[in-house]
């Protein structure tokens, strides 16, 4: 039981802080002047010297080794739809760590996705 | 305003472009993968098992797919809200739904359709919202 707790929390809080982290990389390295090839690809030479992106990337692949340990001791049926929380804590980092402004509407949707990809995954 | 029904659009094109390649990466990493069947977890069966995924244009595939999804994403958090691009991405697994029935004919369980619904629902709702919140740092001209 603690072990998937920890498994879990490792899955959520791994990819939340993660993506977390590359977004705040990607919003200080400025977006792409235009969306074609040549501005795009200057972007992600600008992104991938941004050291918050090198802080996500190990946190992010942290995460999928916990999904893959979660996956051989628990049912994907359990693994998938717990997974569906991190939905919730992204927003909250959203919100309290980037400082977005997650209005009602965006609350709600949240909070409909997060039930839905729970319910779709188990099945 | 014209920058923000701009905005809209832009995120909007590449949340889509993020889900598309996300699937297909997926589905062919999926589909490269059972041609392989499965992988033995020895030093042999697992370098077998690499040199067959190195030499399968089904994979290679789904990896140009997969990049492709992760430089949707970091391009388009540059501009858009974590809290926007997240939720609106899971519209993918109702599209992954709706495929598998009209392509594969699978049934789908009374459970699943409900989940479609709300995740549409909850996508819709998030779309509505402004896509971004936040002050960004200037265009930077190439």
């Amino acid at each position: 039981m603690i072990r998937v707790t920890v498994g879990l929390a490792l899955l959520i809080l791994g990819s939340t802080c993660g993506e977390i982290a590359i977004t705040h990389g990607m919003k200080s390295v400025g977006e792409p002047a235009r969306l074609r090839p040549r501005a795009v690809l200057q972007f992600l030479g600008r992104a991938v010297r941004n050291g918050w992106f090198w802080t996500g990337v190990p946190l992010m692949a942290l995460s999928f080794y916990a999904l893959l340990l979660l996956l051989s001791w628990e049912p994907i049926s359990l693994v998938i739809p717990a997974s569906a929380l991190s939905y919730v804590a992204g927003t909250l980092g959203a919100k309290f760590i980037l400082g977005e402004d997650v209005s009602t509407a965006r609350w709600a949707g949240v909070i409909l996705v997060c039930v839905g990809v729970a319910l779709v995954a188990a099945g | 305003m014209a920058s923000e029904k701009r905005l809209r659009i832009k995120t909007l094109v590449m949340v889509f472009a993020m889900v598309v390649c996300a699937n297909a990466g997926d589905l062919l990493l999926k589909y490269g993968m059972t041609q392989i069947g499965a992988v033995e977890l020895t030093p042999h069966g697992l370098s077998q098992a690499f040199w067959q995924s190195v030499r399968s244009p089904t994979i290679w595939l789904a990896i140009f797919f997969l990049i492709g999804f992760m430089v949707s994403y970091m391009t388009v958090l540059s501009w858009a809200d974590y809290s926007y691009v997240m939720p609106a991405g899971a519209a993918g697994y109702a599209v992954l739904t709706f495929l598998a029935v009209i392509f594969l004919h699978e049934s789908v369980s009374p459970r699943r359709w409900v989940g479609v619904v709300l995740i549409c629902v909850g996508v819709l709702l998030v779309g509505q919202t402004k896509p971004r919140t936040t002050e960004v740092p200037t265009e930077v001209t190439a």
